[in-house]
């Protein structure tokens, strides 16, 4: 990723991430058939993002722990060989629920968006 | 900046510097994952490690993630109550204990202080004595690392209860010293670390403690209790009930309801004083569970 982006863009990007990233783990963990611990779910990220990651992965970090804390999200701790014990997370039931809604309300954003963005350019 | 992970975690540390230390050692526990899971798949050159930083965030980066969401969940957790308590008149609040969660919190805790000291103290005992004993056939040092393990983990839940019940700020993840590479210097890294001597000493200190918790709450609760049930005891049985040096005394019936109402000041007295008990008791714990986060600690290992 490019270091010294226009200050102007990373406030936009950063904004822009600080809303959708709980939406992108949560569309994430509740794909996965088991829990992911958090490299795993960096990694995921990277992958489904083509060239370059909009987002740094230790910012994902407080981010699935703020969301355990409000039950979107369990995890246990499994000890790891290549460095401290590694958490792993998975959805809740509550999480599943969250996330239909969030889905809905993601929908109707973009639709806006996409709209305003179309009355501008013609 | 320094290509090692420990040269990260201690830039990370600094730019956390007088963050809340529960959340810096979620916030190194957390880089060290990544960090240690990347280079493990990584070649090991400092290209490499510069590549795995510039994924991960820098360290400024990271802090001041941390700090934000910090921010935002403590403002959830803790909706701006202080502002709105201050504004209440003196007399409101003093009554308003009855129905702070702090003081109940507090008073289940001090009354639970005496359960798990008397576990704590056992144990830690039974580990030493056990451990230091049999420390010449050698058998002493699997019961010493067993000890020690027990005693993090005894770290972590008294942590989660303590923040629970007393409303201040644990670690939600076990504590990482920092040592990297092999079992053998991660298991050195917990007789060195001064956190794992300190909560033995909390461990044991619990036990006292717990038991001079109890015997406030049961006094206090006993003496105001009784105040409130005197004058209906003593209609219903007609005997003096109040004895001291050999004579008994009756009540007046005027006093009847002086006695009553101290009764029910002692019960709310007792709720102030359980609630700053469990105060004092959360920083205490927190000074000697979590310690200050010094750099010197990412320096000896």
């Amino acid at each position: 990723m490019e270091t010294n982006e226009d200050p102007i863009m990373r406030k936009f990007r950063k904004e822009l991430n600080a809303g959708t990233v709980s939406l992108v783990l949560l569309a994430i963990l509740d794909r996965s058939a088991e829990p992911l611990y958090g490299y795993q779910i960096a990694k995921q990220i990277e992958a489904g993002s083509g060239d370059g990651t909009p987002i740094k992965q230790g910012t994902l970090y407080p981010v699935l722990r703020s969301m355990e804390e409000n039950g979107l999200l369990e995890s246990r701790v499994e000890p790891s060989v290549s460095g401290p014990p590694r958490k792993y997370y998975s959805i809740t039931v509550r999480g599943r629920d969250v996330l239909g809604d969030w889905k809905r309300i993601w929908a109707t954003t973009c639709d806006f968006v996409a709209t305003a963005l179309e009355g501008n350019g013609g | 900046m320094d290509r090692t992970v420990e040269g990260y975690l201690a830039e990370l540390r600094e730019h956390l510097a007088g963050a809340d230390p529960a959340v810096v050692q979620d916030a190194l526990y957390d880089a060290e994952e990544y960090l240690r899971s990347a280079l493990a798949e990584g070649d090991g050159t400092p290209e490499g490690f510069e590549a795995v930083v510039e994924t991960y965030g820098t360290p400024d980066e990271i802090a001041s993630a941390y700090l934000e969401t910090e921010r935002t969940v403590t403002r959830a957790l803790r909706p701006s109550l202080p502002a709105r308590v201050e504004q209440r008149p003196v007399l409101l609040r003093f009554f308003g204990i009855v129905a702070d969660p702090n003081a109940w919190g507090s008073l289940f805790y001090m009354l639970l202080a005496l359960a798990t000291g008397i576990a704590y103290f056992t144990v830690i005992v039974t580990g030493l004595s056990l451990s230091l004993g049999l420390l010449i056939t050698l058998l002493g040092i699997p019961i010493a690392l067993l000890l020690i393990a027990v005693v993090r983990a005894v770290s972590l839940a008294e942590g989660r209860m303590v923040e629970g019940l007393l409303g201040v700020r644990m670690p939600r993840r076990p504590r990482m010293v920092g040592a990297q590479g092999d079992i053998w210097t991660r298991l050195k890294s917990w007789f060195t670390d001064y956190r794992t001597w300190t909560t033995m000493l909390y461990m044991i200190l619990q036990l006292p403690l717990g038991i001079a918790y109890f015997t406030l709450l049961v006094t206090g609760f006993a003496t105001s209790a009784s105040l409130i049930a005197l004058p209906v005891l003593q209609e219903i049985s007609g005997q003096p009930l109040i004895q001291s040096g050999g004579y008994s005394y009756v009540l007046e019936t005027w006093a009847y309801p002086l006695v009553v109402v101290v009764g029910l000041l002692g019960m709310i007295v007792l709720l102030w004083v359980v609630k700053g008990i469990g105060k004092l008791h959360g920083a205490y714990a927190k000074a000697m569970l979590v310690g200050g986060f010094s750099d010197q600690t990412a320096a000896r290992v």
